[in-house]
């Protein structure tokens, strides 16, 4: 029955659009604590953070397969992905959040999805262990040190380039 | 590689960002929101498993899947670096470099575990 399919995405959006254009037109905003609170967890969240974590897993294994390392050398595709994400996820998150009207479901297939699918946590860390296994003490300290200034440098960087860009307008 | 395992490589990817999604925000909503302990416990019990699989000296397709997809889609790094980011924004500066740090330290001890329970196993 699509009648009453349609009127529930309608009251949906409806909400969603009023919640946010309350928070636009001048409102404080949320505390820390409210910044997470994500849109109830629907199919159509659900769907999107699937589609956005395949396309960004397809994109990490690809450039994992196409340029595989050994124990002891830099480990350029996943520093290459893990920073694009972090870049990717500042902005969409700051623009999202600080300047679009909330979609329901834009931050969940970019954010949690795509860039959430594309960076890697858990092989870094393998890879770090490897280093330090082979004894490459240097290596595994420098890739370590190099991920980290440079997800976070991304993420400040984009972060104020978004927001200067709302100052200005 | 076959068309199959690259199909099978996104709707596991896709998979694992859902299951991030879920146990992140279970976590997030059982510990309060001052500290990103949800993105802790996903990327810790991630490096465990990616361990583990290493531990077991898989390769292929298996790892492909398995380690790559799977568990490479679950944990995330944006995230982690996103929170800590925010945190140093809220002048919360000794909880950003906390949550770096413990991140870094047992993620590493926790890829060693999953690897010495798996070439046990």
């Amino acid at each position: 029955m699509p009648e009453p399919a349609a009127s529930s995405a309608f009251t949906e959006s409806g909400l969603v659009d009023g919640a946010v254009s309350a928070a636009a037109s001048g409102a404080p905003p949320p505390p820390r604590g409210a910044r997470r609170v994500l849109p109830r967890p629907d199919g159509r969240t659900i769907a999107a953070i699937f589609a956005g974590g395949a396309l960004g897993t397809l994109a990490r294994a690809a450039l994992a397969e196409a340029f595989p390392g050994s124990a002891t050398s830099w480990p350029w595709p996943t520093f290459a992905v893990n920073i694009v994400a972090a870049f990717l996820l500042g902005y969409f998150v700051t623009r999202l959040q600080e300047r679009l009207p909330l979609s329901s479901y834009r931050r969940p297939l970019l954010g949690t999805g795509v860039c959430g699918g594309l960076s890697t946590f858990s092989t870094m860390q393998v890879e770090i262990l490897k280093m330090i296994s082979a004894g490459d003490w240097g290596l595994a300290t420098g890739y370590a040190a190099a991920s980290i200034v440079a997800g976070y440098a991304a993420i400040h960087l984009v972060t104020g380039l978004v927001r200067r860009a709302r100052v200005r307008r | 590689m076959s068309v199959l395992v690259w199909a099978g490589v996104m709707v596991i990817g896709g998979a694992g960002s859902v299951l991030r999604f879920y146990v992140d925000g279970i976590v997030a909503s059982a510990s309060g929101r001052d500290f990103p302990y949800g993105t802790l416990v996903v990327n810790l019990s991630g490096a465990v498993l990616l361990g583990l699989i290493a531990g077991l000296a898989i390769g292929g397709n298996a790892a492909l899947l398995a380690g790559t997809a799977a568990v490479g889609s679950y944990t995330t790094f944006s995230t982690w670096m996103l929170e800590s980011q925010r945190l140093t924004e809220e002048r919360q500066y000794r909880k950003a470099l906390l949550n770096i740090v413990v991140s870094l330290v047992l993620g590493v001890a926790a890829a060693a575990l999953g690897r010495l329970i798996g070439a046990h196993l």
